[in-house]
């Protein structure tokens, strides 16, 4: 194994060659990217870069000097435009590149509306120069339409409110964020925005941008109405990058399909948020868009790309925040497809609130707001150790004196509610 | 090895806790870093390096001196 190269310079893929430096590997290491800026980090984008709080140059998410110690060719600005399995070349927009291992870390873009190029005023929230030119928007008294209530949707608009900028946001399904959190977390968070002020319109799905030649000027739903618009935000999910491994003989779907491996063929790997792979600790094939799975998955495929034969499951528990108003969630676990959600501290109404996700007879996942580092860590430990539903019924006493200690005791003693009996089928 | 938090950029996700324990901590209140030892032992090398890695917000920085 002398040549390695990774596409995609952002999260997943510079955590792959940090651990492949980390882990002795001293041949030659190339890293493609497509954007031109070094690689940095996108929470912030939703969060504070459009505050303020942090600048472009605080979000890069290495220094140049620990670039340069990672003694990498590294080739930004280059887009990789198809791949040869049989006689490992990486073709780019500037010329081919001869591999050893690949490992794919090309992430996901925005999914678009028609409308939406071709006048100025309308945002997506995907990289730094989309981030920097929204905040230019965000100007109070004006009019920001949010088409979409997921994370970054969210996340903008709360951000938005707190400078004084008028928020519509438009999502199609009923309840915002339900097929990420369930119904009742859901309808929680659409109360937090319409407490600070948005106008969230649900069961609204918007057909086009409108634009005066020059300048948006509004949204058309599909329903025929107009809700017009000095700024438009499209936060409607996205799509993975996968279309120029097309014809690769590389197995696509949603996103590049791997083994539990992260291995997409022999001495090909995926990272990210483009990868789809199969995690035995929930039995399912995930693709997860979560920064902290990025890095993990990054560290883990670098492992089993120096040692195929020794090869380890990569079996997270998947984690990832998001901060909205004055509440940071913390999830932790596999939310989807959940058979039963119950509130096991707090009050899904209030800052602080801890609930518990059932899937079958197993504890799969929690979503907590403002929960204390302590708190967090006894769930998760539980999520990872495949906790019984029952211990989770049985309060929280039960689930603590399970794990020894570092669960559910701490979440202040509160009974245990279960508020969500989520059993009809077909609602997520 | 000197570490360094960049405690304005912590999100609270709690990865250097759960990798490096001796060397990182979280505050009850917010979950935000809490650096326990800044030039930790050699045998805590290797669990610090990779909470550098995979710590979300980049906030930890490991310096060799
Ligand atoms: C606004 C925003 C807020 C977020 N907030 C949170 C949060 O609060 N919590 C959380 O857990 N996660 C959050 N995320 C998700 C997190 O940022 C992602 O999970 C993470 O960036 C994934 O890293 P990645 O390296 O897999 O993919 P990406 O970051 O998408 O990087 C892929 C890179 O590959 C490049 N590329 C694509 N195609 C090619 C090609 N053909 N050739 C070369 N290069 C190519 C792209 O230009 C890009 O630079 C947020 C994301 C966004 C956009
Ligand atoms: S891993 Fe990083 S973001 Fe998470 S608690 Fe530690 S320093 Fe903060």
């Amino acid at each position: 194994m002398n040549r390695v190269v990774v596409v995609g310079a952002s999260a997943g893929g510079l955590a792959t060659a940090e651990s492949l430096r980390r882990l002795g590997f001293s041949g030659d290491l190339t890293l493609v990217g497509a954007e031109a800026s070094p690689p940095y980090d996108r929470p912030p984008l939703s969060k504070q870069i459009l505050t303020g709080e942090l600048t472009a140059a605080q979000v890069e998410l290495r220094s140049a000097e620990q670039l340069d110690e990672l003694a990498l060719d590294l080739r930004l600005g280059v887009e990789a435009t198809g791949v040869d399995l049989a006689t490992r070349r990486l073709s780019t927009t500037k010329g081919a590149i001869g591999y050893d291992a690949l490992v794919v870390a090309t992430g996901v873009r925005p999914r678009s509306l028609p409308g939406a190029t071709g006048a100025s005023g309308v945002h997506f929230v995907r990289t730094l120069d989309d981030a920097l030119g929204l905040k230019e928007s965000l100007q109070p008294g004006q009019r920001l339409v949010v088409v979409g209530a997921g994370f970054i949707g969210a996340e903008t608009a709360a951000v938005a409110r707190s400078l004084g900028v008028e928020v519509t946001m438009l999502e199609p399904e009923p309840v915002p964020l339900a097929r990420a959190l369930g119904e009742q977390v859901g309808l929680a968070f659409g109360a937090l925005h319409r407490e600070h002020g948005v106008d969230l319109r649900t069961e609204v799905a918007v057909r086009e941008i409108l634009n005066d030649g020059s300048r948006v000027t509004g949204v058309r739903t599909a329903e025929g109405g107009v809700v017009p618009a000095d700024a438009v935000v499209v936060g409607i999910g996205s799509v993975p990058n996968v279309e120029w491994l097309q014809g690769s003989g590389l197995s696509l779907g949603d996103g590049l399909l791997c083994d539990e491996f992260s291995r997409a063929a022999p001495d090909v790997y995926g990272v990210g948020d483009v990868a789809r792979w199969t995690n035995p600790l929930f039995g399912v094939s995930m693709r997860i868009e979560h920064r902290t799975n990025a890095a993990e998955q990054g560290l883990a495929v670098a492992r089993n790309l120096l040692e195929p034969g020794a090869g380890k499951p990569f079996a997270p528990v998947p984690y990832f925040w998001s901060d909205q108003y004055d509440r940071k969630l913390q999830a932790y676990g596999y939310l989807r497809d959940h058979d039963e959600i119950a509130v096991v501290a707090g009050d899904l109404r209030s800052p602080s609130f801890v609930a518990a996700y059932r899937k079958g007879e197993v504890l799969t996942g929690v979503v907590a707001g403002n929960a204390g580092p302590k708190v967090l860590r006894g769930w998760r430990a539980a999520i990872a150790r495949q906790q019984p539903w029952r211990d989770v019924e049985a309060g929280p006493g039960q689930l603590d004196a399970r794990s020894g200690g570092a669960g559910a005791a701490r979440t202040g003693g509160a009974q245990l509610r279960t508020v969500d009996r989520m059993q009809r089928p077909g609602v997520f | 090895m000197q570490v360094e938090v960049d405690v304005p950029k912590c999100v609270a996700s709690g990865q250097c806790v759960l990798i490096a324990p001796d060397v990182f901590d979280q505050r009850d209140e917010d979950g935000i870093v809490v650096l326990l030892d800044d030039s930790p032992p050699v045998e805590q090398y290797a669990a610090v390096r990779e909470s550098a890695l995979v710590c979300p917000a980049a906030a930890i920085t490991v310096s060799e001196r």
